[in-house]
């Protein structure tokens, strides 16, 4: 994808790998992602999860939640609500693995083209949507830790 | 294992045509029947790889059953190649389920009518059934002999509708069933709720049409049916359809009025029910067409 280079290393290596597999190569992949996947735990998060925490446009009722690392990183965690919700599952993970940790610089510049490069061209327009709604809600909490330290940096001479 | 205990038996719930659905049950005792292939076909096109039912093969509505260049369905030849790959012959009964109510398994059920595979079945309640039955799924890919198929040519005429046939469907005062959610039938919308407002120019619906969303077919819980006395409350008590009206119904590209076209013509034995499958995308965007909107 012509926006490779402006992504985050690991998630830019793993669109390399999408990119180059066919179709049933790139579904065992994804199911790969979606059968390790583990919902937030409870020290993160507990039901009802709350609202402003949902992905928009997303039918399988995923949820996005980021806690502050150290480093000045996020560690992102996620809840799918819906059982079917495959693909949602495997994206939380692929998120996680490929973003927590990463510049909130890199992740916000994160382009939504790179669902289709790792889902496929195919991916039915509602379900592209909703994991894009994922992505806004993964880049609404970098951009919030980046907007309070904007805030809160004292002012040039 | 048993069915839900939501659903009444297939056979008490009045159906015109009981014959074109099967229960889990049934598909579960028929998993090793050789003039029986089980079809999934989803939305989802994961779903099929992270588990089916044992002996299943896939068909992709987008891949499968849509011409790759033009808007169009698949041809005789491409019918004929596919039910070679998934191993059925003329004889052989075919049943379909999938997600979403088996919103997607009656689109292909819609689509091998067009040639004339009339020994079809959708399992009531489709993949949600099956899996809250905690019946047994497979992620193994069966593999069935190429098959020599013969079919006719696709007969677009009779459960099919285009354009024009339409526009003299509405001329002539004839009933349309928009099967969309109220939004889009208002013009509020374009699209699903959660879906992206994208595709079409023009909001509204076709001039005449009652709004009867698909879903209302189905029980949400289990997506199996609703029976028949319930089904007549709907579409005759709410928007006065009687079985022997000249009926189209029509969605966004054809998929959720092929739901309701298996209700209308299986459940309750309406005669001349057809899918116009252009849909609001092609209505919203020609020109010139007449559009509703309140």
């Amino acid at each position: 994808m012509s926006e490779q280079a402006a992504l985050p290393a690991p998630l830019a290596g793993l669109v390399g790998e999408f990119e180059a597999v066919d179709r049933a190569l790139r579904a065992e992949m994804l199911i790969d992602y979606a059968d390790r996947f583990e919902s937030v735990p409870a020290a993160v998060a507990m039901r009802p999860y709350p609202e402003q925490n949902r992905a928009p446009r997303c039918e399988s009722e995923a949820y996005v939640f980021a806690t502050d690392q150290a480093d000045g990183t996020l560690r992102y965690w996620f809840a799918v609500e819906n059982p079917q919700g495959l693909s949602a599952k495997a994206w939380a993970m692929i998120m996680d693995e490929t973003l927590s940790g990463q510049p909130l610089e890199d992740i916000v510049r994160v382009p939504q083209s790179v669902v289709f490069s790792i889902f496929g061209r195919d991916v039915s327009m509602g379900k592209g949507q909703g994991l894009i709604g994922m992505l806004e809600c993964v880049q609404h909490e970098a951009r919030r830790r980046l907007d309070q330290r904007r805030r809160s940096a004292p002012p040039l001479e | 294992m048993s069915e839900t205990a939501l659903s009444a038996p297939i056979a008490s719930r009045g159906y015109a045509r009981p014959e074109a659905l099967v229960s889990t049950d049934w598909v579960e005792q028929h998993l090793h029947d050789s003039d029986v292939r089980i079809i999934e076909s989803n939305e989802d096109s994961l779903l099929y790889p992270f588990g089916h039912i044992q002996g299943a093969v896939q068909v992709d509505w987008a891949l499968d059953l849509n011409d790759q260049v033009r808007r169009d369905y698949l041809d005789r030849a491409s019918f004929e190649k596919l039910m070679s790959r998934i191993g059925v012959t003329r004889d052989m009964t075919v049943v379909f389920y999938g997600d979403k109510s088996n919103w997607w398994a009656t689109y292909a059920f819609w689509v091998f009518q067009l040639f004339g595979h009339t020994k079809a079945k959708v399992m009531d309640g489709g993949r949600l059934k099956w899996e809250k039955e905690k019946r047994p799924m497979t992620r193994e890919h069966p593999s069935y002999e190429a098959t020599s198929y013969t079919s006719p040519e696709r007969d677009d005429a009779r459960i099919r509708a285009f354009r024009d046939e339409v526009m003299s469907h509405i001329r002539a005062h004839k009933k349309l069933v928009d099967v969309r959610s109220p939004q889009e039938f208002s013009g509020e919308r374009t699209h699903m709720p959660e879906y992206p407002q994208e595709g079409v120019l023009r909001g509204g619906h076709i001039p005449g049409a009652k709004n009867v969303p698909w879903a209302r077919a189905a029980n949400p819980e289990d997506g199996t049916f609703k029976d028949a006395a319930a089904l007549r409350a709907i579409y005759e008590g709410e928007i006065g359809m009687r079985p022997t009206d000249d009926i189209i119904a029509y969605c966004r590209i054809g998929e959720r009025s092929s739901h309701t076209w298996f209700v209308l013509t299986y459940l309750l034995g309406y005669t001349q029910v057809r899918n116009y499958d252009g849909s609001w995308t092609e209505w919203g965007n020609a020109v010139g067409m007449p559009i509703e909107k309140p």
